[in-house]
């Protein structure tokens, strides 16, 4: 019978006591390692996460809601071939760590009859990434300074707005400690600071109705809310909600398209970016499988996967395997160079691994994700691609998206316009675009030189996880656009 | 009293916040838990590829202050120091409760809770739940030639525990286990593009869950896509199928919910009630203790009970769903759909749809087996949380399906539809008499007049 009555949970001592990583502490993780492999594991890592979050809402001019989160625990995979299983858990006592442990090998029909460590080496020296950030919370700003700046966003757009009724204002920072530890070795730990501002408006008249809204992400830059210009973001949010609330529905059909930078690269992220991550592989679902070296894109499209872009979003310097990250060149002039890999990518599928294995949180198994990924600049401006289309459409912000089982993408477009004779004329709403990565790569055939990058989020197999997007404006010669 | 085979014990918890909470002067505070054990395999060709297991617990703490400002606190450490530390942190959060709209306890938490008995089935273990789904991708593969893998599948099964106390003596507890599977075969036929489709399962547990009816509904469905076209963009008439249809409706809940009218961003206002808000044939209650919602509560995040709610009757707007701030506001009563928090949110439970007994349909006849019509079935919608504007009222999804025409359906290669959900409602002229249980409701087919949908032709 398992154990873990509250009663009980709360006398035990925490075996892995995340305060001191102490000797001890690495002793004791040796322990659990080597208890995995003496029972005849290939591999056994351990990830251990603390997590201080704190967020709040505003609306119209009031904090309505402040919400800190407090969350630890350890989530641990033994591999044995391209095998594996995993457990994650709360109860960090001794007990609970070796019924959690002793839970994972079971999944492989192993069974620990030994405390020897003959078959492990120990853990190496400590790789600390962290004992730089360890002032993250300090200079962060206070509740109070957070909520007053939020609160003078929430003020600007009223002041900036016409036909606003409501107006919402959102910030979360979460502070991420983790600790890896596996029987090859790695014994790596970092401390992420997270930081998110959502500012959103609805802007209603009579029947017509219009909510835009913007978000700003950084990761590892305390100083994010302090530096954020609230009335810059205001008068953006407003002025694309007055344009868009008369706005009428887009026809729908086939045409050319040119979508703005930032988050226009939610295309590239959707339609290829998860065709290229070795789960995709692994299930057979990527049409790109056997197409290492050869031309999957327009010529136009190079395209990157960065572990590490200074502030961006999606930044790690260690993925949630310990292993450093990279910078991944995915597509090159076309030519599609590298797939995305994690730890169980690699044994699987043979593509090495590129510090790409990451999670939500240690209650999901790491694997192979983007991060920053964008397409690079190109020669053209902006108004360039504009001016090359006769009937077409601009997409300006995009919404979310996402790709189904059988390579079909989609994503919305939150403000839109047509393009006439090479000009932007009219708002429209209700846009859809839709599409195979395999069609629609070749057709980028234009790239902007105005690269930039925004701030997402992205769910999948291993969970919901902060990454960046982003491109230059790019043209695609021809896309569905679902309308009315 | 313990029950050694609970995942937690709440009089103890209870003991110890009082105690703790007094310790800080905290004399009124409640808390919502959840704890859980989840054990979930997936295969890839006829080999376990990922097996999880989870020991899960969660609570959110909310503590009143001298000046009754509530502030909340998550944690997912239930050790002595981590409720401290929770308590220590509400406190703080406190300073920022919004006083205008402070939540209060629920007038109906220490009410007594509905019948609900469920079975607690026991849990058949990993190495079963890997045999049966070995062999469930196996049988489904063989079932056509066309299938060549199943890429999404998963078997698992979990335990629950639920629990809702307060300062001033509610005490809710309660308990369940959940099984599921999903299986998403992949077919390919020479020339022409991959099709997929699936089935998913839920029960009480792993052994009464239907592998079989799984299998051929996965087969049967993923076949029916084989024969596929583009079709041209126009107006259409639609058939939705029961998944579909309820996930529109629970995309655009806003509709009857509190919250969502109070902070305008809903479709209605508080004087909507009594109005139509869809053709007369329609019916909508929200009933959380259905008997096809496996995992139902019996009580909410305030520890109100869980009640079946009437909430479209013959296309008339007839209730809201509240919390208990919503519920004080609109002078109702809270109707079971709250979560917990500083800011409490307001949800639905479990959809049911069917036809009002006293109003006809236009077109009675329509039937999506034998119409002779030409229309098209909306098998799913997908990527919801792309293109649904549930506050604009606005959808544009990209779906499975298929055009039929004289009773012949050929799958559509890839389309979207889009429409106002308000008036997807009022140009409802058909509702079929057989309710369908699924996994996020129960509805029958409903025929709408017409929609845009955008092709590839």
């Amino acid at each position: 019978m398992r154990v873990c009555a509250l009663s009980k949970t709360s006398i035990k001592q925490e075996f892995l006591r995340t305060h001191s990583i102490d000797d001890n502490f690495k002793k004791n993780l040796e322990y659990l390692l080597s208890y995995g492999v003496s029972a005849g594991a290939d591999l056994v890592e351990i990830f251990i996460e603390n997590i201080d979050n704190m967020g709040f809402l505003v609306e119209q001019d009031t904090v309505t809601s402040v919400t800190p989160s407090l969350g630890k625990g350890i989530g641990i995979r033994v591999f044995l071939g391209s095998r594996d299983g995993f457990v994650s858990t709360n109860d960090l006592s001794k007990s609970g760590l070796i019924f959690a442990l002793d839970q994972a090998l079971g999944m492989l029909g192993l069974q620990n009859f030994s405390n020897s460590t003959n078959s492990f080496d120990g853990l190496k020296k400590l790789k600390d990434y962290s004992s730089e950030k360890n002032s993250y919370m300090t200079k962060c700003p206070s509740i109070q300074e957070s909520t007053n700046k939020v609160l003078k966003a929430t003020n600007l757009l009223h002041k900036h707005g016409s036909h606003i009724s409501v107006r919402r204002g959102s910030y979360s920072k979460t502070l991420q400690e983790v600790i890896v530890a596996s029987s090859d070795g790695t014994y790596a730990k970092d401390l992420r600071l997270y930081q998110s501002i959502g500012l959103n408006v609805l802007a209603l008249d009579r029947e017509y109705r219009s909510s835009i809204g913007r978000r700003i992400g950084s990761a590892g830059k305390p100083s994010t809310l302090i530096d954020w210009n609230p009335e810059d973001t205001a008068i953006e949010i407003t002025e694309s909600a007055k344009k868009m609330l008369y706005a009428k529905y887009v026809n729908a059909g086939q045409m050319p398209a040119v979508l703005a930078n930032k988050f226009g690269g939610v295309i590239f992220h959707e339609a290829c970016g998860h065709l290229l991550e070795t789960t995709q592989i692994e299930r057979g679902t990527t049409p790109f499988n056997h197409e290492l070296g050869k031309q999957i894109a327009n010529e136009a499209v190079t395209a990157v996967d960065e572990g590490h872009t200074e502030g961006a979003f999606g930044s790690i310097n260690i993925d949630d395997e310990g292993m450093e990250t990279q910078r991944t060149v995915l597509i090159e002039k076309g030519i599609l160079k590298r797939f995305l890999s994690d730890r169980a990518g690699e044994l699987r599928t043979g593509h090495k691994r590129t510090g790409s294995g990451r999670r939500q949180s240690y209650a999901f198994a790491a694997a192979s994700r983007m991060r920053n990924t964008y397409i690079e600049k190109g020669p053209y401006s902006p108004n360039n691609l504009i001016e090359s289309i006769d009937r077409g459409i601009y997409c300006k912000s995009m919404g979310g998206g996402s790709v189904g089982a059988t390579g079909q993408f989609n994503f919305s477009v939150e403000e839109g316009y047509l393009i006439r004779n090479g000009k932007l004329t009219d708002p429209v709403k209700g846009a859809t675009l839709i599409g195979e990565a395999v069609d629609i790569m070749p057709r980028i055939s234009m790239c902007a030189n105005d690269l930039d990058l925004a701030a997402g989020f992205c769910g999948s197999v291993s969970g919901n996880i902060n990454v960046t997007v982003g491109q230059p404006h790019i043209k695609v010669d021809s896309i569905t656009v679902g309308g009315r | 009293m313990e029950n050694k085979n609970n995942l937690i014990n709440e009089f103890k918890l209870k003991d110890k916040l009082t105690f703790l909470s007094k310790n800080i002067n905290i004399n009124k505070w409640d808390l919502g838990a959840t704890l859980g054990e989840d054990t979930s395999v997936q295969i890839d060709k006829g080999e376990p590829k990922q097996l999880k297991a989870s020991q899960k617990s969660s609570i959110t703490l909310r503590v009143w202050n001298k000046n009754n400002s509530v502030g909340i606190t998550s944690t997912s450490d239930l050790s002595d120091p981590g409720l401290k530390k929770a308590l220590d942190s509400a406190l703080i959060a406190s300073d920022y409760g919004n006083i205008s709209e402070s939540p209060e306890f629920s007038p109906a938490s220490q009410s007594t809770l509905p019948d609900n008995i469920r079975p607690i089935k026991d849990s058949i273990g990993i190495n079963k739940l890997v045999s049966k789904l070995i062999e469930a991708e196996k049988s489904l593969i063989n079932s056509h030639k066309s299938i060549k893998s199943v890429p999404y599948n998963g078997f698992a099964e979990s335990k629950f525990e639920r629990l809702y106390i307060n300062s001033e003596g509610a005490s809710r507890y309660m308990k369940g286990t959940q099984a599921s599977l999903y299986l998403f075969a992949r077919a390919v036929e020479d020339g022409r593009k991959a099709r997929s489709s699936g089935s998913i399962k839920i029960g009480y547990g792993a052994d009464e869950i239907d592998i079989e009816s799984c299998i051929k509904e996965a087969s049967s469905k993923t076949l029916d896509h084989l024969n596929y076209k583009p079709i041209k963009t126009g107006r259409y008439l639609i058939c939705f199928k029961p998944e579909a249809f309820l996930d529109l409706i629970t995309s655009f809940s806003n509709i009857y919910n509190a919250r969502s009218i109070i902070d305008g961003i809903s479709l209605s206002t508080k004087e909507s009630l009594g109005k139509y808000l869809a053709t007369d044939i329609l019916c909508v209650d929200d009933d959380g203790l259905h008997k096809s919602n496996y995992g139902a509560s019996t009580f909410d995040g305030e520890g109100t009970p869980t009640q079946k709610i009437e909430i479209i009757k013959d296309g008339v707007l007839v209730n809201f769903i509240h919390s208990e701030a919503t519920a004080r506001k609109f002078g109702a009563n809270p109707t079971g759909h709250a979560g917990i928090g500083a800011k409490v949110s307001v949800s639905p439970d479990w959809p049911v749809i069917y036809k009002s007994k006293d109003k006809k349909s236009q077109f009675p006849n329509l039937n999506y087996i034998n119409s002779k019509e030409t229309f098209i079935l909306v098998e799913s919608l997908n990527a919801l949380h792309a293109g649904v504007k549930a506050s604009q009222g606005s959808f544009s999804l990209p779906f499975d399906g298929w055009i039929v025409d004289n009773g012949i359906k050929t799958s559509i290669e890839s389309a979207t539809i889009a429409g106002d959900f308000i008036q997807v409602l009022k140009n409802i002229i058909q509702i079929e008499d057989k309710l369908h249980d699924t996994h996020q409701g129960v509805s029958p087919h409903i025929w709408i007049k017409e929609l845009t949908v955008t092709g590839d032709k």
